[in-house]
Order: C-alpha cells, then structure tokens, then sequence
C-alpha cells in the first residue's frame, strides 16, 4: 500500500510530518554523524535573536524523573552569524527549514528578525519563539497574555509572506484563549507545547540545581500535559498544530496525530537517541500499513470519544 | 563519533568503588583519542533519563575500556551489566589532550597529573605518549583510593602519590605534590596534564600559569546529550562559554577561566 505521509503547515509542504524542535537539534550539523538529515519533514533551527546571546551560566541542565530542566538562556551568536556560519549547512540538507526566532528587550526585534529572514529565499517558515521561560528579566511571557499574543502575532504578520508558527507556553490557564488570539491575527500552524516551568534541588547543598534556579522543563514527564494541550486547542482552531512534549517513540508520536496534531517535533529524545526522529518515520509507516491507513491525514484527531 | 550498541566483554569491582568496564566497539576504538569520552545509555526504560559520560581508559585492539567509580544511579546500574549484554554507546566524542607521540630528548619530563577518579582518561594518555620521562602524579584521599598505579607504572611512567591523610605519599593535595616536584626536578617539563576534581584542576592550572610550562586539562560539567546539540556543558573560557562536550572536555589550561 502507498502511504501518504505529506502533511501542509501554511503554505509549507512537508514530505513527513516529523519534524525536529527548536533548541533540541543545534543547527543540524550535530547529528549529520547520526541520521540522514534529508529523511525529516523539516528542520528547526536553534532560537535566533538580533544580537548575540552568551545565555545562563551553568549549571544549565539537570535530570528529573523521566525528563529534564533546561535553563539554557537562549545561547545563540545572533542573526548575522547564523546566516554566515550556521544557515548555509541547513539550506544544503534540502529540506524545510524553520528559523526560530526570540526578542531579548523588545518586541519590536521581532518584527525586525522577521523582516530580514523574510528576504532570505531559503528559510521556509518562521517560528515565533513567545514562550521561551529562560529569559531573565521577563516578567511574564508573551504567550501568557492573548492580547501580547495577538499584537505581535499580527506585527510578524505584516512583514513576512512566509508561513509563520506561533510556539505557545504551556504555563498558562487557558492555552486555547491564546491559540485563538494566534490564530486571529493571522498565525499558520501553532507549535504546542514549550518547556514548562520547573525546578529541582540538592539537598545536601540545599540550593538550586540549576545556576538559574528555575527552568523549562521537558521529556516524557510532561507528555501528558502536552497532549492534553493539543486536544484542547485542536477542538478550537482550525490552523495545523505541530505538536510536541515528550514524544520519544512511535507510540508516543501516534498519540499526539490523534489527539489533533497535523505534524510533531522531536525535541529531549534527540539528546538521548539522535535517531528518534528516523525512527518514528518508519514507525508511522509500518503503523500506516497495519492498521490499512492510506493517509497520515486520516490519523490526525481521529480520537474516538 | 557513531552511535552502536556494544557488546560488554568484562565489567568487574577494579578497587573499592572503582569499577573497571570493557567494551567490544571497533569503530570507536579505531577512532579514539586520548581524552576523549563516550555517552552511554544505561537503560531501556526513563530512569536514568539521560545518557552518562565516560573518559576513554583506554584502547586495546577493538576494545574501549573505561573506568568509573559508583557515584550515583547511572553508575549503580552499569556496575550491574554482565558480559555480554550489550549497551547503546556514542562516540568517540569531545576534543582530547594533544600530545606530543614522537619520541622526545630523555630531559624533556611530561608530567601528568590525576585527582581521583580523575586517573580513568589520563591512563591512555601516558600509553599515547612517546617520551622517557614521564612522571604521574597521582592524587587520593586515602591510600585505598590511589588509582592506576600499577597500570601506570606499566606504561613506562613513575609514579609519585599524595593522599589527603598521609596514608601513602605526600600527605597534602596533588597540586601541593606537583609544586614540590617542580621544584625538586629544576628544569621546566614540556607539558602538563590533568584530570580531576576542579579545585584540584584550577590549583594545577595556577601552578603551571606562574612557571610558564603548557598545560592542558579535561573539564566536567553536567551533560545532557553529549554531542554539542544542547549548549548544557559550557564552561568559561577566554572567548566565552564553550561546551566541555564539544570544544572540550580537554582545554588548555590558560583558556580557561576559573
């Protein structure tokens, strides 16, 4: 049987549906050892902000039960560098690629980011990163106000023709209040979930385990929560969801394409097996063919409720 | 670096808490460094989470050795892997120790300094190296926890002792035992090389800073993937954060900041 794995996210059309996330994949070259880069749906590229960011000091990760905290900081060289040093090895692989981007002090840098990465021909889509809680000095996240949510959404809007993502934070009451705020101001598929907020303790040091003291924390522990997400939004909007939190295995990724996502990313798995992603390729297949599905989009929110 | 499962050819009790493991990876073996590590999973389940770093011990034909000490659960449940299980290792990974592996004039020393379990990576290092004069200075806290002096010995080093209480050596740190030897030997060894706790590491990298002689050590710091994908493992260095897994684990000393 011929299966159909292609999925669109906005004007962007994936061959698969697994795609790698922001902050879990470097710039793609660290796993060019591992797996052939040219098998994912698409690529997401390490945050970007304007200018560069030296991020936390560490401590800057630490193991938790069944997953982990990150307070990485955004740790990027900034937007000139990445096009110089880091973009040219993504656009070669000949896939999607997705450049995350991030403000540091203001918004407006990301109408800026925007508009430069717009005039770039080989950055496929943007990922509005509004949900990142490592920045200090942040009182509270974009993605944590609908409004906030809305304004800068449609400011990105304005400038760039490219298929835009919008990455919402978990850490919030009503994650479907802000995916319609995305969704309104013009937003093309949302990526949910970011990191949630966490933190873990040495006992006998009696203080943080990380420099930062709180983090994102990510893995199988908040699958669940993840998930939850996407089922909500996925029964609110009509805009793609790339769904993401936890997934390590087929089964965890299927878990997610019923539960209403159109395409997932990879994120934590990659540190612990650089072939996760592959490997969920195949797995989608071979689940495709055993239940006699001709289409993964026949998958997507397809729970029986 | 590549990612393989590996066949366990032996893993027993080396000393104390010291464990001692062999494991069957021919890619790796082919391509190691000294100073180089490899990133273990160590279970098929999400407790440990993560995979765990190990310093190559050594290499023997297509065999990578490592030697760990029991700290915590990852290192419990490796201690319980039985020949012939096989394990999902990465490697080789990280930049290692640069060394000089022509044969030197007899009055150029290398000195190689190691602070506990600090000895694992530093014993494939003394093998690698071509020179006469090779001293390890070798740092414990009590004499049950020297490490490696026998192997040591066998790659053609001598070996000096400093133990925290006295009970064999030196009675003080490694790094007081190295100021000693610097000062006893006269004339400036051609390099300096180091592994173990970080006081101990920042201690060497002042003494060899003040008498002007190279000096490289391998740095830890918690990891998370192990192949420069996160950005977890960075240390301060002259140029700003590096990751120990990618530019490092080995730095030259002076790069570092402290």
């Amino acid at each position: 049987m011929n299966i159909n794995l292609a999925v669109k996210i906005g004007k962007l059309k994936l061959k698969n549906p697994v795609m790698v996330a922001s902050g879990t994949f470097g710039y793609g070259e660290e796993f060019k050892d591992f797996i052939r880069l040219r098998k994912l749906g698409a690529i997401v590229s390490k945050t970007i902000t304007l200018k560069p960011r030296k991020g936390n000091l560490p401590p800057r990760t630490c193991e938790t039960p069944a997953g982990m905290l990150n307070s990485i900081g955004l740790e990027n060289p900034g937007l000139e560098v990445f096009i110089k040093d880091k973009l040219p090895f993504l656009s070669k692989i000949g896939i999607p690629v997705i450049i995350s981007i991030a403000s540091e002090d203001s918004p407006v840098e990301f109408i800026e980011l925007a508009e430069r990465i717009n005039r770039i021909s080989v950055v496929s889509a943007l990922e509005l990163n509004i949900s990142c809680p490592n920045v200090s000095g942040q009182k509270s996240l974009i993605s944590q106000d609908p409004k906030a949510t809305y304004q800068i959404v449609k400011s990105v809007r304005k400038v760039t023709s490219k298929t835009l993502i919008t990455k919402l934070s978990p850490n919030v009451t009503c994650i479907s209040e802000i995916a319609q705020a995305a969704e309104a101001a013009g937003s093309d598929a949302l990526a949910l979930i970011n990191t949630l907020s966490g933190m873990s303790i040495d006992i006998d040091k009696r203080s943080a385990k990380l420099n930062a003291v709180c983090g994102g924390l990510s893995g199988p522990a908040i699958r669940p929560v993840a998930l939850k997400m996407v089922f909500d939004v996925y029964n609110k909007i009509k805009i793609p969801i790339i769904g993401m939190g936890g997934i390590i295995d087929i089964s965890s990724a299927l878990e997610f394409f019923i539960a209403g996502a159109t395409a997932i990313s990879i994120g934590t798995a990659n540190f612990i097996n650089p072939r996760t992603s592959v490997e969920i390729i195949s797995g989608l297949k071979e689940y495709a063919q055993r239940n006699k599905i001709n289409s993964i989009e026949k998958l997507i929110g397809s729970l029986k409720i | 670096m590549v990612q393989i499962n590996s066949r366990i050819i032996n893993n027993k009790r080396f000393k104390g808490n010291y464990w001692h493991c062999i494991f069957e990876a021919p890619l790796i073996a082919k391509r190691a460094i000294p100073g180089q590590f490899i990133d273990i999973k160590l279970s098929r389940n999400l407790e440990p989470f993560l995979r765990r770093p190990f310093s190559i011990h050594n290499i023997s034909g297509n065999k990578v050795e490592i030697l760990y000490e029991i700290l915590g659960i990852g290192t419990k449940i490796l201690s319980a892997g039985k020949k012939g299980e096989y394990l999902d290792i990465i490697g080789p990974l990280g930049n290692g120790f640069t060394y000089q592996n022509k044969a030197k004039l007899p009055e150029q020393k290398t000195i190689i300094v190691a602070g506990g379990i600090g000895a694992a990576p530093l014993l494939y290092l003394s093998r690698k190296i071509k020179a006469e004069n090779k001293i390890v200075l070798i740092g414990a806290r009590t004499k049950e926890q020297v490490l490696c002096e026998k192997e040591f010995k066998g790659s053609g080093c001598s070996v000096k002792i400093a133990t925290d209480d006295g009970s064999a050596g030196f009675k003080g740190r490694v790094s007081g035992l190295l100021k000693l030897v610097l000062k006893r030997e006269g004339s400036k060894p051609a390099a300096i090389y180091a592994c173990g706790p970080k006081p101990m590491l920042k201690a060497v990298a002042e003494i060899a800073g003040d008498k002007n002689i190279p000096a490289q050590v391998s740095m830890e710091e918690h990891m998370s993937c192990g192949i420069g994908a996160c950005l977890g493992c960075v240390v301060k260095t002259k140029k700003g954060l590096e990751r120990v897994c990618k530019e490092g684990p080995v730095f030259d000393a002076q790069y570092l900041i402290w």
